[in-house]
């Protein structure tokens, strides 16, 4: 180190400023660079005839008059696959036990989901390829299904893999402490709920979108992909298409939102990359609307039976649930979808003192859409336990809810610590947090308000959750179970002849402004106008290896990389500079563009100058003296498996008891992300987040038969969170920097998806309470609060 | 999610659609705003073999009036209801329920005579022509007829128009008095289509309810108009707590279906309070 340290006391230019992003103006003019909007010469069009039932037998596909269509070039069953793609699995070694059998991209002689592809088209336009899928004639033989999770593992129901003894995929329990010694006390008070989370799915405005093209005179690979983490895509294509790694490149450009739906193993996009090798062609596949309700994972789905014992002081003694989730016929690869379960598990009563804590849950097989990770894994649904069941517990012993949380929450200067459940937590501060939070939303005011107005027959809720968040994950989420997920990432700067930079990293931007902090990092950290920096993301071949978008990392690791390689490129520029000016690099800094002197802050050369020197007058400079303009660094948590993040969250809840529709009047979120990078981008993080949390507490829910058809398809049926019925969502901070990293960034891309459900619920359940009634399933539909209503006693 | 194939025409006059629509041996449907039949198009639930869009047809984009009643063409827009003096004038509920009628970028395409064509049972403007007790004008090639809007409506997506006809224009008579009107509509989302919704209209002038009509949409397979209540009402006082009480518990006597969301006891409920707070509206 030469230079002078970043100094975070005293704020740059662009650290902790609502920095305005760089892209916004050329999405916003049309100009983005979506999978869509690009043809390849000679590219062809796939389209997938799907399994229009949960279980089946194929007896035949019959294709004689699809491939009679003009535009139709070849159509593709199964079997067509098995010397191509070498079968994927959905396990990982840490989760001791999860089973799931190999998969293939297209259904060969058995469908086990309603949507599972079992032919592709391909054809010189969509609609085309289209018109072709409905002239196949598939002859399929029902098979009973199992697709109720509840009953899965009930010796009536069908076994869907032969191979197993149940539909049991995973199970894990965690047991700490003694919980049967807590319930034998006689001065406990014990609440017991059932939570029902329903499934739903992400949604992005642009949907799963795939070009593969394959050149065979370079054995080369390029797949134009709409998803999060293009290194990891890169090595599934590698290793299940043969061919070498360095030979498949995948490119992310712009992506239209992803929510963890992009960043899977899906067997059409598989399908498609594979035709591509077969037929030396570039194959492009857009999801529409309907193959993505159908087809992107779908997330939660859990029904969680869960117990707290409080003693009279209101100490909580002990947790106890038990969860079952049902995750479709496979276990997704690579990730696997025993992980949001493991996260419950893991995360339930994370924020407080939790001396006696028993959880199982069971992880099954059954016939419908597959299951995995979305946006705030886990966090939901053990939010929504561990707060709801406080609620519960504080109305109970008739005390006031923030107050049983401030006397159980882990102290602010207890870290750091483990949960019951084994989590390490450092630098947190639920205390700060909740306090503030009860100042912002002038707390006692709006009981008194409450109370008022519900003797007037307006029935109104608050309802709170303090929550932690696991972001900036180690490879203790997926690399140690053997994944080829990369949780450290690269930063490359360098230095341009015109004297601005260019950041290559390898986190990836979906919509949520990743670029837009890199940039502020670089500029702040190196010391040049955000103007003079370009950042690219998304691309195997031009960005150092890395991780991508997932659990939150984009700015404490994606951005520490960016801080570390800023750095290491002012040293390479102030030791040449030194040289050049006859100065000690030590004495030197750089400022808005040009190399100047510490202190009087004189200009000594502009970096244009210095960079135009190195490059075109080598001559001028020592000969023995290193060119180097470029650095990189890569950067992964050691210290810690995660670096949790902390929240506390509030919504104030109207609820109609005549239509049972429940309006959000207001929500609150005091946020502790560490050191803020930019607070608008932060702010809008969260905020998306909260609507995201509210969409599944109020309106989001796949709806299948019993037979394992979905019935919602498309967004007139499938209800995602609109503009109109949203709160103002005020958000606050708490900044304590993690310990881990220079920067002490953490995460803050989920903590509003998981917090806000909680946080619903609980108001829902606030407003109820006093009609003697509650409901702890979401959605709360307007039908279902009815149901709930109906045992309401009005006085 | 791609239409199949379909032969398209662009007439610029009345006549030439006419002819077009008259076609026997092939499939023809009109195309006026796009909002609900592209989305079909595209899902391949409909698959006309030629598509005949007005959009060029001006003399169906008018919005006329004499003293008995005001004439509205079929390829009228929301979006050019929402801003017509004369509508807001004349019959101010259209006004207030165009807002409700999903969000501004549909409204700036859909047309009121693509929406009663369609005649989706959860739709406003169905219900609300019954409520106005509208006249419905249709033409084929051979000349006009006008249908009273309660018949018009038969079902589900099913009208009385034949394939060869045009919805052209809707007339709705203006009352010497000015109605009062009544308007509720229960929905999650606003822009929604509605899980229940109610119309009341009476006469202005009167303290008690009087050539009063009361219809229901999203609750049954067309614009349900509860005769039962209108009589039950008529001559009561308006801000009669229990005559509204006693109205409402009439559509206990009916049966509704449920739907993908709700069940048959919730659409009850639900038509049940969109009634009583369309009642409410009425004096408030």
């Amino acid at each position: 180190m030469t230079g002078p340290r970043f100094d975070f006391d005293k704020p740059g230019k662009y650290i902790g400023q609502p920095t305005k992003r760089g892209d916004t103006k050329r999405l916003l003019r049309g100009r983005g660079k979506y999978v869509d909007d690009l043809t390849l010469p000679r590219m062809l069009h796939a389209a997938f005839l799907r399994s229009p039932v949960a279980h089946g037998k194929i007896l035949s596909i019959d294709i004689t008059e699809a491939k009679k269509v003009n535009g139709v070039i070849r159509i593709f069953k199964g079997s067509d696959f098995i010397d191509v793609v070498k079968p994927y699995v959905g396990v990982l070694s840490h989760l001791a036990g999860l089973r799931s059998p190999p998969q293939m991209p297209i259904a060969i002689d058995r469908v086990l989901w309603q949507g599972e592809p079992v032919a592709m088209v391909v054809a010189t336009s969509r609609a085309i390829a289209e018109d072709a899928v409905s002239l196949i004639e598939m002859d399929l033989e029902e098979l009973p299904a199992a697709t109720n999770m509840e009953t899965a593992l009930d010796k009536e129901e069908p076994i869907i893999h032969s191979e197993y003894d149940s539909n049991l995929s995973w199970e894990r329990t965690v047991d700490v402490g003694d919980v049967e010694e807590v319930y034998k006390r006689d001065d406990v008070t014990i609440v017991e709920k059932q939570f029902r989370f329903g499934r739903h799915t992400g949604v992005p405005l642009e949907a799963r979108s795939i070009i593969a093209n394959y050149d065979p005179s370079e054995n080369q690979l390029d797949v134009y992909y709409s998803g999060q983490a293009p290194h990891m895509m890169q090595n599934i294509y590698s290793k299940h298409l043969n061919i070498p790694e360095e030979n498949v490149r995948v490119i992310s450009q712009d992506v239209g939102g992803a929510f963890g739906i992009k960043i899977h193993t899906y067997g059409d996009e598989f399908a498609a990359t594979a035709v591509a090798k077969i037929m030396e062609r570039p194959i492009k596949f857009i999801a529409d609307r309907y193959e993505s309700f159908m087809t992107d994972i779908h997330a939660r789905d859990h029904v969680v039976n869960g117990k707290m014992a409080v003693s009279k002081d209101g100490k909580i003694l002990a947790i106890e649930f038990s969860d079952i989730t049902g995750i479709g016929p496979f276990s997704m690869y690579p990730r696997t979808s025993a992980i949001e379960a493991n996260q419950i598990l893991n995360l339930t009563g994370g924020p407080y003192v939790v001396p006696n804590y028993r959880a199982n849950s069971r992880v099954v097989f059954q016939n419908k859409n597959m299951m995995c990770q979305y946006r705030a894994v886990g966090h939901p649904v053990a939010m929504a336990i561990c707060d709801g069941l406080v609620e519960e517990a504080a109305a109970a012993i008739n005390m006031d809810s923030v107050e049983l949380r401030k006397l159980n929450l882990i102290k602010d200067n207890a870290y750091p610590t483990t949960t019951a459940s084994g989590l390490k937590l450092d630098d947190l501060s639920h205390h700060k947090a909740i306090n503030k939070l009860v100042e912002m939303m002038d707390y006692e005011k709006l009981k008194d308000e409450n109370n008022k107005l519900r003797n007037e027959g307006v029935h109104r809720g608050i309802g709170f959750v303090s929550m932690i968040e696991i972001t900036n994950p180690s490879p203790a989420f997926y690399g140690v179970g053997g994944a080829h997920i990369a949780s450290q990432d690269g930063a490359t700067i360098r230095l341009g002849a015109g004297g601005g930079i260019h950041v290559s990293s390898s986190v990836t931007e979906q919509g949520q402004g990743t670029n837009a902090i890199l940039a502020q990092i670089a500029a702040d950290v190196f010391g040049v106008n955000i103007d003079m920096v370009q950042v690219t993301t998304g691309d195997t071949k031009t960005t150092p290896y890395g991780g991508g978008a997932w659990a939150s990392r984009g700015a404490g690791i994606g951005g520490e990389a960016v801080y570390l390689a800023a750095e290491a490129l002012k040293d390479q520029v102030l030791d040449i500079a030194s040289v050049m000016l006859q100065s000690k690099p030590e004495d030197l800094n750089i400022s808005d563009g040009n190399v100047v002197d510490i202190g009087s802050d004189d200009n000594r050369i502009s970096l244009s100058d210095l960079a135009r020197t190195v490059y075109y007058r080598g001559n001028e400079l020592p000969s023995d003296m290193p060119l180097e303009l470029i650095a990189t660094r890569h950067y992964r948590v050691t210290d810690m498996p995660f670096v949790f993040t902390n929240a506390a969250m509030a919504a104030h809840i109207e609820l109609d008891v005549e239509t049972g529709i429940i309006k959000v009047l207001n929500f609150w979120a005091v946020e502790d992300c560490g050191r803020v990078i930019n607070p608008m981008l932060v702010d809008e993080q969260i905020r998306g987040g909260v609507v995201q949390g509210i969409g599944s507490a109020l309106y989001e829910e796949c709806l299948y038969s019993d037979e394992g058809q979905l019935l919602n398809v498309t967004l007139a049926d499938y209800l995602v969170p609109m503009a109109a019925e949203m709160p103002e969502i005020h958000v606050a901070h708490i900044e304590t920097p993690t310990k881990t990293s220079v920067l002490g960034a953490k995460g803050a891309g989920e903590a509003g998806t998981g917090g806000a459900p909680a946080a619903i619920i609980n108001a829902v359940n606030n407003a109820l309470r006093p009609l003697g009634v509650t409901n702890f399933q979401i959605p709360m539909t307007p039908n279902r609060m009815l149901e709930t209503l109906k045992a309401a006693n009005f006085k | 999610m791609k239409a199949a194939s379909f032969l398209y025409e662009l007439p610029e006059d009345l006549n030439t659609a006419l002819q077009l629509l008259n076609s026997s041996d092939i499939d023809v449907l009109p195309l006026a705003g796009g909002q609900s039949l592209m989305p079909m198009m595209n899902f391949r639930v409909s698959q006309p073999d030629l598509l005949v869009d007005l959009n060029k047809i001006d003399s169906l984009k008018k919005i006329d009036s004499d003293s008995n009643s005001i004439k509205i063409g079929s390829m009228v827009k929301y979006s050019d209801m929402e801003k017509s003096d004369l509508i807001k004038e004349k019959i101010p509920l259209i006004n207030n329920v165009i807002p409700f009628v999903a969000h501004s970028a549909i409204r700036n395409r859909g047309t009121i005579g693509g929406s009663i064509a369609l005649a989706d049972p959860a739709a406003e403007f169905p219900s609300l022509l019954v409520s106005l007790d509208a006249t419905i004008e249709l033409m084929n090639i051979k000349g006009t007829r006008e249908v009273k809007s309660e018949d018009f409506f038969t079902g589900i997506f099913e009208t009385d128009r034949k394939t060869n006809e045009l919805v052209t224009s809707i007339n709705i008579p203006i009352n010497k008095s000015p109605k009062k009107f009544g308007f509720y509509e229960i929905t999650r989302r606003h822009g929604d289509y509605a899980m229940a919704g109610a119309f009341v209209t009476t006469d202005g002038d009167k303290k008690e309810f009087s050539n009063s009509r009361v219809v229901l949409f999203a609750v049954s397979t067309k614009p349900l108009r509860i005769i039962d209540i209108e009589v039950f009402l008529n001559g009561n006082l308006l801000n009669d707590v229990s005559v509204q009480e006693n109205a409402i518990d009439i559509i206990n006597g009916y049966e509704f279906e449920g739907d993908l969301h709700n069940d048959t006891e919730a659409k009850k409920t639900y038509a049940k309070v969109s009634l009583k707070r369309a009642l409410g509206e009425l004096n408030g």
